[in-house]
């Protein structure tokens, strides 16, 4: 029974993996051909590819970026990234050319401008006030336990005496 | 009680209220940056072997339209393209398709046995798609006459926004119905919409 629910769980995971993809499946033959051209591409230049797709949402899967996305749309945006850095565009005008298309909402790290501070220091905030709280709750226990100790020490000494 | 017992559910109250305006918001409701600005031209070839542009169409409301045969959701709107199709023969109008993610051999098939003459192009690596921000099918651009993007309706449009919005961009006078040999009830669709139709209006509208 914990087997079968154990497999049952794993078969679940898989099938939500995998759902992003399915749901905009491209023709397989084509996703292969591209993952042929890409292994036999320029090394640096690859690398530039990389950095950038990681940056990138993919417009398909949405929680994956271009670079981990299998998609066939995930596919071609590499292709067009690799194929604009070559012809001679910065990365800063390639990451431009999609927010143009796509708004803000295509790159994963969102700028640290505006609203968007929220999400980057929230976690800040709430980090440093979970170790304030931490530290403040802890150091009362201290306390606490320190002087109920000094009461049972007297205690002791006036039986003694 | 003292302002110490109040400060954690104080500190947590602007978190709290953050999720909760999150969850009152579509996820899938992504404002597009386009509306407003000038169509991105392209030329490729349609499913019959012509080519074609943008450019070709200067002067003529534009419905561009990406969809797929794999689409299940581009089967309702189709038949409303249809009826705009015959509705607006005679005026400024176009619909032009774009193959997204497909085969042309499907793509065909697809459009003899569901109908409509208007020409569907051809997307390799998804060039066209991507330059107009597409993030799945179907999507609709709607393009003025001077070239540019009017509105950006993503999921299947509905017939009450597809005329609303056609009619607005040709200065056509509202009220009267699409008609066609297929029609179904326009509420039909209201719940695929993303995006209302009075949105939509109010964009055209506030177009410059």
């Amino acid at each position: 029974m914990r087997k079968l629910s154990f497999a049952g769980l794993a078969l679940l995971g898989l099938v939500f993996l995998g759902m992003p993809t399915l749901a905009f499946a491209s023709p397989p033959s084509a996703q292969e051909a591209g993952a042929v051209q890409e292994e036999e591409l320029d090394p640096a230049l690859e690398a530039q590819v990389r950095v950038l797709a990681a940056k990138l949402r993919c417009p398909t899967c949405r929680a994956l970026s271009v670079l981990d996305s299998p998609s066939g749309m995930a596919q071609e945006m590499r292709g067009l990234i690799r194929e604009q850095l070559r012809s001679g565009k910065t990365a800063a005008e390639v990451e431009a050319y999609f927010v143009e298309r796509y708004g803000e909402w295509i790159l994963l790290q969102p700028k640290a401008e505006g609203f968007n501070w929220t999400v980057w220091l929230l976690p800040v905030i709430l980090l440093l006030g979970g170790l304030a709280f931490v530290f403040l709750t802890a150091r009362r226990w201290v306390r606490q336990g320190q002087s109920a100790g000094a009461v049972i020490v007297e205690g002791g000494q006036e039986r003694e005496s | 009680m003292s302002w110490k017992k109040l400060l954690i559910p104080a500190s947590a109250l602007p978190i709290i209220a953050l999720l909760g305006y999150g969850l009152t918001r579509d996820p899938n409701k992504i404002e597009s940056p386009l509306p407003g600005r000038a169509a991105f031209d392209f030329v490729s070839e349609t499913l019959e072997g012509d080519t074609l542009g943008l450019a070709d169409l200067n002067g003529k409301v534009v419905v561009l339209n990406f969809w797929a045969s794999w689409c299940v959701a581009c089967i309702e709107e189709h038949r409303y393209f249809i009826e705009a199709e015959r509705y607006y023969a005679d005026q400024d109008f176009q619909l032009l398709g774009v193959v997204y993610q497909d085969t042309p051999e499907n793509a065909r098939q697809w459009m003899r046995r569901r109908g409509g003459n208007w020409p569907s192009l051809i997307d390799p690596n998804a060039r066209i798609a991507i330059d107009y921000g597409v993030y799945g099918v179907p999507e609709t651009y709607f393009i003025d006459r001077e070239g540019r993007i009017a509105f950006k309706q993503i999921g299947p449009v509905s017939r009450t926004l597809l005329k609303q919005l056609v009619d607005s961009l040709l200065v056509l006078p509202a009220g009267v119905e699409l008609t066609g040999a297929d029609a179904i009830p326009s509420g039909r669709s209201a719940g695929h919409v993303r995006g209302g139709v009075e949105d939509a209006a109010a964009r055209v509208g506030s177009q410059p």
